[in-house]
């Protein structure tokens, strides 16, 4: 056999050379293995970087203000703030590391904290609380406890809660001759048909936008009201069994229909303002209730809207009238970065923060959120709408319950919303049952390729 | 062989490279490692955290067989490769064609045809998602004078397609440019034996025209299921608007609106390695996307005998 040209031979070495590298790359993990420590002295004067999703301006008003007390009362301390966060940067950031990367982070979705705290994205905090001498269950509700914390591993503190419930236009109620907030689904169904008023192809009002794309319609928020597994005691998708899931889906898809069908409903929501825009529907009267959380009182109120505004719990399946008063839960959760090499300072702003009742009540009476301490929710400082005592209440309920974490953190959750979304439109045409039952050996796939990872 | 001979040729062998060099370190270091990285991820399980561990084919089991995202985002590239692809070529020949022909306002109206081409995307893909809201949008309000039923568009995933296509049909000034070059090349004696012979219009576009102006075809063509395999930002943006996805909300928004029917393979790539962060899984779809843009080249390439390329037509 003749020998090789010369480029080959070239090409054959750079492709080895290639080939060799990243077999190295691979096997050396040098990309992204956490280097932080808490080995940082947290009376030295340093600057550490914090990052939050806030974005509103009052809310990002807010949060600079709860920082400036952080800062006056630790004086060695400076924060550099961003804000404007959502999820995917904060974990490409926490895996990318580097000098500009966050000490301190904060995120919406509760459902993350096990992709957080299972990663390694986020440091563990038990050595900190220990040395703070911080009791846990004194100082937060159990669910907040739950919920930033996976598998034993609290990577994550509770920095105020989210509570879901019913707003309704008090006016439109009058007019259709209802006197109070629905307590059952079935009540509500006949509320949000008597509150329609078509015209034409369109409305003139929506008594309620049942869609999963109608802003909080989330299929999770939704399920807050009938208390679903999601998944068994081993751990897999526990869907077609759940009684739980079968009924919301059965009973948002008759809502759908009863209302004008999906195609015109959507279209409709086409039309609607922004989801935090003054000219969101609800504030508008194009919708007269909506499902959403407590900061919509402020911002409704804030857009001075020339109706009256009813805040009630969201109503409870026909059988479940006792648990009336539930709801779900959601919250802020605020961790430090494992790469992080100030971790004892960014710990002294997460503890400030989450557990510091000034500051707590502060940022709760500014954003309009409930506050996360047992202290701050008796505070005498916090300024009460006499309406959000409903939030305070949901928070408190007992059966008031949120979606677990899980290693692929709120992954599931869009799964089994994608089935959801076909199942309004009647485009499923194979049953609930067998697209349960597709969706759960989705999840539990999804989950063992997370796992492997 | 003579021990002269062998130095010759091992001194213009060691020439060769040094010549090449700037090119081979480039096309190492951003080309032929990335690919080797990639091909070595596909058999590991990384999050960005933990070392990678060596996963034989799990990845790969899981692209194709249960993950629920992977066939519908190879579908949709597919479709908008063949579709795009077609739509785009024949629509920027038929412009460049009309515009050689037109005798009056030829500049006005190649400059009209060419500026859509000049607007980034994102601001042309929110103007359009604008144009076809199926509630407020001028498009279904016009459609709606005329007793036509608009349909939903970026909303509706048997239309966020087409939508789409009718956004870069409308984006087609740069080809367009390209095959008016071509055309105004082509020799005008050529029409003109064409014409004595006899030839209809349509004999002289496909034995005139269309054989000088093969190589700019195949560019086009080339070139453009390249770019309809990387179409990520339109898809992305219209998708975001269209759900009412709300920026600065905090919540990260997967790409795919309305119901997977604009997921593309490369947001795919984007979305399970830098929002679910499975970079296995993610380099398996990297890899497929080479495959994909590499086999539709090498078929096109060869189907003209690669004489288009030469500039030898056929």
């Amino acid at each position: 056999m003749p020998p090789a040209p010369p480029h080959r031979r070239a090409f054959a070495a750079l492709a080895a050379v290639g080939t060799a590298l990243a077999l190295a790359l691979s096997a050396t993990a040098c990309t992204g293995a956490p280097r932080g420590g808490a080995d940082d002295d947290p009376g030295a004067r340093t600057t550490i970087t914090f990052w939050h999703p806030w974005s509103a301006p009052s809310e990002v008003r807010a949060i600079d203000a709860d920082i400036a007390r952080f800062e006056k009362a630790h004086p060695r301390i400076k924060v550099d703030v961003v804000g404007g966060i959502d999820d995917d940067k904060l974990n490409q950031a926490l895996r990318g590391g580097g000098s500009r990367s966050p000490d301190v982070v904060t995120s919406f979705e509760t459902a993350n904290v096990g992709r957080f705290c299972s990663s390694g994205a986020l440091a563990d905090l038990a050595p900190f609380i220990e040395k703070s001498g911080l009791d846990l269950a004194k100082t937060f509700p159990k669910p907040l406890l739950d919920y930033t914390q996976f598998q034993g591993v609290r990577c994550t503190m509770p920095l105020l809660t989210d509570a879901y419930g019913l707003y309704y236009n008090k006016d439109a109620f009058k007019a259709a001759g209802i006197d109070g907030p629905p307590v059952t689904w079935s009540e509500f169904r006949a509320d949000a048909k008597a509150l329609t008023k078509p015209r034409g192809d369109g409305y003139d009002q929506v008594g309620f936008l049942p869609n999963y794309h109608g802003y909080e319609n989330n299929i999770e928020h939704y399920l807050g009201s009938w208390g679903p597994r999601y998944f068994d005691s081993h751990g897999k998708a526990f869907l077609a069994l759940d009684p739980a899931v079968g009924e919301l889906m059965f009973f948002q898809q008759k809502m759908v229909r009863e209302l004008g069908g999906y195609e015109k409903l959507e279209r409709f929501r086409t039309g609607l303002g922004d989801e935090f825009g003054a000219e969101h529907p609800f504030q508008t009267g194009q919708v007269a209730m909506q499902m959403d959380g407590e900061w919509r009182l402020g911002m409704a109120m804030d857009a001075k809207v020339p109706f009256e505004i009813g805040v009630a719990p969201m109503p409870v399946p026909d059988e479940d009238r006792l648990d009336y008063g539930k709801g779900f839960l959601s919250g802020t959760v605020m961790g430090v970065s494992a790469h992080s090499r100030k971790q004892n300072a960014a710990w002294e702003l997460v503890e400030f923060l989450t557990t510091d009742t000034e500051a707590v009540v502060a940022f709760a009476n500014d954003i309009r959120n409930v506050p996360s301490t047992f202290a701050a929710l008796k505070s005498p400082d916090l300024k009460l709408d006499p309406r959000f005592r409903t939030f305070l209440d949901i928070a408190r309920h007992k059966r008031s319950n949120t979606a677990p974490g899980t290693l692929d953190g709120g992954a599931y959750l869009r799964t089994l919303q994608d089935f959801a979304y076909r199942f309004e439109k009647e485009k499923d045409t194979r049953g609930l049952i067998p697209g349960l039952l597709r969706t759960e050996r989705q999840i539990d796939a999804d989950m063992a390729q997370a796992e492997r990872g | 062989m003579t021990a002269t001979l062998r130095t010759r040729r091992r001194r213009r062998a060691l020439r060769t490279l040094a010549f090449l060099s700037p090119w081979l370190v480039g096309f190492g270091a951003f080309f032929g490692y990335p690919l080797a990285a990639t091909v070595s991820f596909s058999f590991m399980s990384y999050d960005g955290f933990a070392a990678p561990s060596f996963a034989g084919l799990s990845n790969w089991s899981y692209v194709f067989g249960d993950s629920p995202l992977f066939w519908p985002a190879l579908r949709n590239t597919l479709w908008l490769v063949v579709v795009t692809t077609a739509c785009r070529v024949v629509f920027g020949l038929g412009v460049g064609m009309l515009v050689t022909r037109i005798k009056r306002g030829a500049g006005l109206l190649r400059t009209l045809f060419f500026l859509p081409s000049l607007a980034p995307p994102v601001a042309a893909t929110l103007a359009f998602v604008f144009l076809l809201n199926p509630g407020t949008g001028p498009v279904n309000g016009l459609l709606a004078r005329a007793g036509i039923d608009g349909p939903a568009w970026f909303d509706d995933p048997a239309w966020a397609k087409p939508a789409l296509t009718v956004l870069a049909v409308w984006g087609v000034g740069d080809l367009m440019v390209i095959f008016l070059a071509a055309l105004l090349d082509v020799p005008r004696e050529q029409y003109e034996a064409a014409e004595l012979d006899g030839a209809s219009a349509w004999q002289r576009f496909r034995y005139v025209t269309l054989p000088n102006i093969a190589p700019v075809v195949l560019f086009a063509v080339v070139t453009g299921v390249i770019q309809a395999t990387q179409y990520y930002a339109e898809p992305l943006v219209a998708g975001k608007v269209a759900s009412g996805a709300v920026s600065g909300s905090g919540r990260p928004f997967e790409p795919g609106y309305p119901d997977r029917s604009t997921l593309t393979l490369s947001q795919l790539v984007y979305q399970q390695g830098f929002q679910r962060f499975d970079y296995g899984a993610a380099s398996v779809v990297a890899l497929v996307l080479f495959a994909l843009a590499l086999a539709f080249t090498a078929l096109l390439i060869r189907r003209r005998g690669g004489s288009a390329l030469t500039g030898a037509g056929d």
